[in-house]
This record gives C-alpha cells, sequence and structure tokens, in this order.
C-alpha cells in the first residue's frame, strides 16, 4: 500500500524518524501537514509579488491583490458559493463561528429565542451560542446522540422549533466519527424560519462540499486543516444575510467613507476583513485547494476508507480497547477515538509516541461530548491522504504494545 | 524497541502509586482545601490540607488524571505530611526545578524523587506539577 501511496512524497515531514522509529502521523484532525508545492509557491510569492492588498497603486499592490483574490475565487469555486462576495477570509473555522455569533446572533437573538447545537460541538461551536445565549437571555438546546455516537435527528426535530433562530452543527464530527445530514437539518431548521450554520472543520478537508446544495446559510472551515497555513480560514454565507449584517471590527479596508463622527462601510467581502488580512495565508489555501484538485476528493475519501475498513476491525479486535463511534467502517470517517480500559489516553499517547505513532488525547474541545458520554479524555487517530494501510497496522501493533507494557509493568 | 525508553517515565515505583495512591479519598475536616484542572487533557486534583501550627499534620487528594499526574500526588502527600508549611512549600520549588531538568539535591523529594524521568517528556510534566500546584497554591492563601 505504501508504494501505491503517490501522495505521500509531497509531504517531507512525513520522512523522518521520531523516538528512533519512521514517523507516523495520525493527528491530522487537529491540522494536517503541507505539500511542499505548495509551501514553495507561497515562499515564491513573498519572494517576487509580495506588497499590501487593495492599497496603491504600484505594481507589486496589483500582483498581490490580484492573487489573493484569486484565492477567494477559488474557494468559491471550490464550495460552490454564488458569488465571491459570500466569501469572507477568516483566521479560521472559530473565527468564523464567532463572526456570525457576534454579528448576525446579536442582531436577531432576542430574549425567549432558541439556539440548537448538539452534544458533539468542539467548543469553537458552541461557546459562541452558550455567550450568547447568555447576554440575551436566550435558550440553548442540544441535540441528543444515538447509542453509536449519530446525531438523533428524530430529537432533531424536537429540539428544533418555531421559536429556533440559529441552528449550528458540525458536518463531520472531530471525535466520533460521524457525518451530520446538515442538508436535512437546513430544511427542517428553514421550515422554522431559523438559519443554518455549518461547523465544516472537519469535512471540507475530506469530501466534497457544496453549500448550494446543502442550502445552508453560513458555513464555516479552515484552512490548516486542508493543508494551507494557519491562521486562514473562511466563513461562506448567504448574500442577502451578510448585506444586512453589522461589521464586528472596524478599521483599514473595511470602510466606504470615513468622517469624523460617523462612517459607512465597504462592499462584500470586504466589509467583514478589517486590518490587512492575512494574504500569504489565503494565497496558501488557494494552492492548497489546487492541490487538493489534482488529487481528488474522491480518491481522498476512498484512500480513507480503505485504512478505516482495514483498522477498525482490528481496533474492536483488541481486548480492553474502548473504540467510540459507529462500529461498522462504512458509517465512520478517518477520526476514531478510543481508549485503553484502565489506561488513561495521555499515557496511551506517550506510549503510541515512543513507537512513532503520533495522535491526540484529551477531551477534544468537546468536553460536554466527554461528559455526555461519561468520559474524562480519549485518545485520537486521524487519517489522511498521505497515510497507508501500514500506517493503520502501526498503530495496532503501537497500541496492543503500549498495552503489554502497561500490564507487565504492572504485574 | 522504542517503549523500553518509557521505563525511564514509568518506573516501578510510579506504577505502584499510580494503583495505590496514599492518601487518596477526601478528609472529613480540611483547613486548606483547592481544586485544580489541567485544561489540556481534562484532569482534576482535588487537594486537602489539615494544616496546625505551621505543620501539615495531614493531607488526601481525589480526582481522576493520568499514570503520572495520580502517582505524583500520592508521592507528593507521602513528602508533606509532618513538614513545615515553608518546607514543604521549598520542596515545591525543587520539584518544578527538578522537573525541567535542572540539577537540584532530590533528597527531600522521598519517593517523588524518582519523577525526575519525567523532564525528558517535555509533554508530560504538566501531569507531574499539577499536584505540586494545587499545594503551593493552597498553602499560599493560607499564609494570606
Amino acid at each position: 500500500m505504501d508504494n501505491n501511496n503517490v501522495w505521500r512524497k509531497d509531504f517531507p515531514i512525513l520522512d523522518q524518524k521520531v523516538n528512533d522509529e519512521d514517523l507516523v502521523y495520525l493527528d491530522n484532525a487537529a491540522t494536517t501537514q503541507k505539500p511542499k508545492d505548495v509551501m514553495s509557491k507561497v515562499a515564491n510569492f513573498y519572494y517576487s509579488d509580495y506588497a499590501n492588498v487593495h492599497r496603491g497603486v504600484h505594481t507589486l499592490a496589483e500582483r498581490s491583490t490580484e492573487q489573493f483574490e484569486a484565492a477567494r475565487e477559488k474557494v468559491r469555486k471550490f464550495i460552490n458559493a454564488n458569488s465571491d462576495k459570500e466569501v469572507i477570509f477568516t483566521k479560521g473555522a472559530t473565527n468564523s463561528l464567532n463572526l456570525v455569533a457576534q454579528s448576525y446572533g446579536e442582531e436577531n437573538i432576542h430574549e425567549g429565542d432558541e439556539i440548537v447545537i448538539s452534544y458533539m460541538e468542539h467548543h469553537s461551536n458552541l461557546i459562541p451560542w452558550q455567550q450568547l445565549a447568555l447576554r440575551k437571555k436566550a435558550t440553548l438546546k442540544y441535540i441528543e446522540l444515538t447509542d453509536d455516537g449519530q446525531l438523533d435527528m428524530d430529537d432533531a426535530q424536537r429540539k428544533i422549533t418555531d421559536k429556533t433562530k440559529i441552528v449550528s452543527i458540525a458536518q463531520s464530527s472531530n471525535v466520533l466519527g460521524v457525518i451530520n445530514p446538515v442538508k436535512e437539518l437546513a430544511q427542517i431548521a428553514h421550515s422554522h424560519d431559523a438559519v443554518m450554520v455549518v461547523d465544516g472543520a472537519q469535512s471540507v478537508p475530506n469530501m466534497p462540499v457544496d453549500v448550494t446544495d446543502l442550502d445552508c446559510d453560513f458555513f464555516a472551515f479552515s484552512g490548516h486543516k486542508m493543508m494551507a497555513e494557519t491562521g486562514i480560514g473562511v466563513l461562506y454565507g448567504k448574500q442577502e444575510l451578510l448585506e444586512q449584517m453589522p461589521p464586528v471590527e472596524f478599521g483599514g479596508e473595511m470602510i466606504e467613507f470615513v468622517k469624523k463622527f460617523d462612517s459607512s462601510w465597504n462592499e462584500l467581502p470586504w466589509k467583514f476583513e478589517a486590518g490587512t488580512p492575512n494574504i500569504a495565508g489565503a494565497i496558501s489555501l488557494g494552492y492548497a485547494i489546487d492541490y487538493l484538485e489534482s488529487v481528488g476528493l474522491d480518491n481522498i475519501q476512498k484512500n480513507t476508507q480503505a485504512i478505516v475498513d482495514h483498522v477498525l476491525p482490528k481496533l474492536l479486535d483488541i481486548d480492553d480497547l474502548e473504540v467510540y463511534g459507529p462500529k461498522d467502517p462504512a458509517n465512520h470517517t478517518g477520526v476514531i477515538s478510543f481508549n485503553l480500559k484502565g489506561l488513561h489516553p495521555h499515557d496511551l499517547a506517550t506510549g503510541l509516541d515512543m513507537e512513532g505513532v503520533a495522535v491526540r488525547a484529551g477531551h477534544h474541545c468537546a468536553q460536554p461530548l466527554m461528559e455526555y458520554l461519561g468520559l474524562s479524555a480519549t485518545a485520537r487517530a486521524s487519517f489522511y491522504l498521505y497515510n497507508t494501510i501500514s500506517d493503520a497496522d502501526r498503530l495496532v501493533e503501537a497500541i496492543k504494545a503500549t498495552k503489554e507494557f502497561f500490564k507487565n509493568g504492572t504485574v | 524497541m522504542a517503549l523500553s525508553k518509557m521505563y525511564n517515565l514509568y518506573r516501578q515505583v510510579i506504577l505502584d502509586h499510580s494503583d495505590n495512591p496514599h492518601h487518596h479519598g477526601e478528609l472529613p475536616k480540611s483547613t486548606n482545601e483547592i481544586e485544580l484542572k489541567n485544561p489540556t487533557c481534562g484532569d482534576v486534583l482535588k487537594l486537602q490540607l489539615v494544616v496546625k501550627d505551621g505543620i501539615i499534620k495531614d493531607a488526601a487528594f481525589s480526582g481522576y488524571g493520568c499514570t503520572i499526574s495520580q502517582a505524583s500526588a500520592s508521592m507528593m502527600t507521602d513528602a508533606v505530611i509532618n513538614k513545615k508549611v515553608e518546607d514543604a512549600d521549598n520542596m515545591v520549588q525543587v520539584f518544578s526545578d527538578m522537573i525541567i531538568g535542572d540539577d537540584v539535591d532530590t533528597n527531600v523529594l522521598g519517593d517523588a524523587a524518582v519523577l525526575q524521568g519525567v523532564s525528558k517528556f517535555p509533554a508530560r510534566i504538566k501531569c507531574a506539577t499539577l499536584a505540586w500546584k494545587a499545594l503551593h497554591r493552597s498553602l499560599t492563601n493560607q499564609s494570606k
């Protein structure tokens, strides 16, 4: 399988030893590694075309602006938005979701209104709504999960009511490895005149996303989880909603005219992009999208699915290993959370690290989910396009070795 | 095999303390009490002390955490019971120096000195220091 993975060579960081073992990087849900080609194109941009955007008439400013806006157009096409006006560059998914809460939420949520999220939300799609609800004396409601960690759609029907103004759900879970039917949720939300917000941080890097087809009102994601630089992300919003929303940050770029006691705002999308933006970050996102499209999201899905088909049964076979989320590989994404009975996940993760296998351990920024599952933390392996079946086997072997280590150590 | 390196981290005495922690549970009465969390992993540690005449007469901890944090709390309580408050707080300093790899005389720490191996595992330093941080905080609040 290693020989068949044609993309691995594009990621120089993977070719190294960690703790004397060949590195197996399985922390992709936290952040992905960067292709050499994307990084060298960003470097070339800095070396030949860099200047500030949308200001000044000189040639470099023009080149820089052109590439920055070309990146926006790549994003638009990638998620199938209708217009570049609907693509706002942010710092990341967290920043995008906060923007919706602070602008749309601040204007439209009133005392007694309801905001509906689910138990599997990442803190970034939870705390902005929790704090908005507290500010406005609104009610925050959580959609329950089924026994195997899927969103309970019957409960969604019950929780979303005529009082609901905002529904905000992750398209793909960062802990449970499930995909949520956000298109169906958008229909339910719209039937109650609520807006649908989608946290796409875990989905956009891994599956084709069409915001027009989903008919969601807002969609947030991060560049660094899809091979672009850190500090760049996107908020997609329907134009008619964004037009009505007030800016939350003020400064350069976002203004039209500034007078002593009053100002007017630039048009979309710049109204929401105060200050010098993350120019190189946006350009890196454009190149990362080029890379993703050259690989093909369907090929990424196929590679991950083959790994999950192979590894999930093996993990379920390990005595004393509890695996969370759906047990059927067909319903499981490349994010797999687990615990070894009697061992804290940090101890497990240290053992895996000693074997060269990088996984995440902790609450995954989902403390209410951990509480809901009756856990304090889990270990999590997450696969991406450069991972292989043999990476998955290394994970299984390392878990078994760590289990033996602690068993024999304590006997 | 690379797991052999872990023997420096998980020494037998550490695993013993983690499996059968000393002074684990709650005291019916305490003079000092604090609950600390390690936000990166969700670990929770509650520490209770009975301080009388400037001496730590008793100590107990509860909560949950990894092998290292539980063993460290067990060893810490062993080490500070019947110590003067200022001596115990000095031990916190010795432990903190040791855990970041400084060359210090660790004799005063008792069993906790074996946690020196944690200094080679930077990601786990916070696990080891949680109990000692709790001790320092609860002692300094007391003196106010």
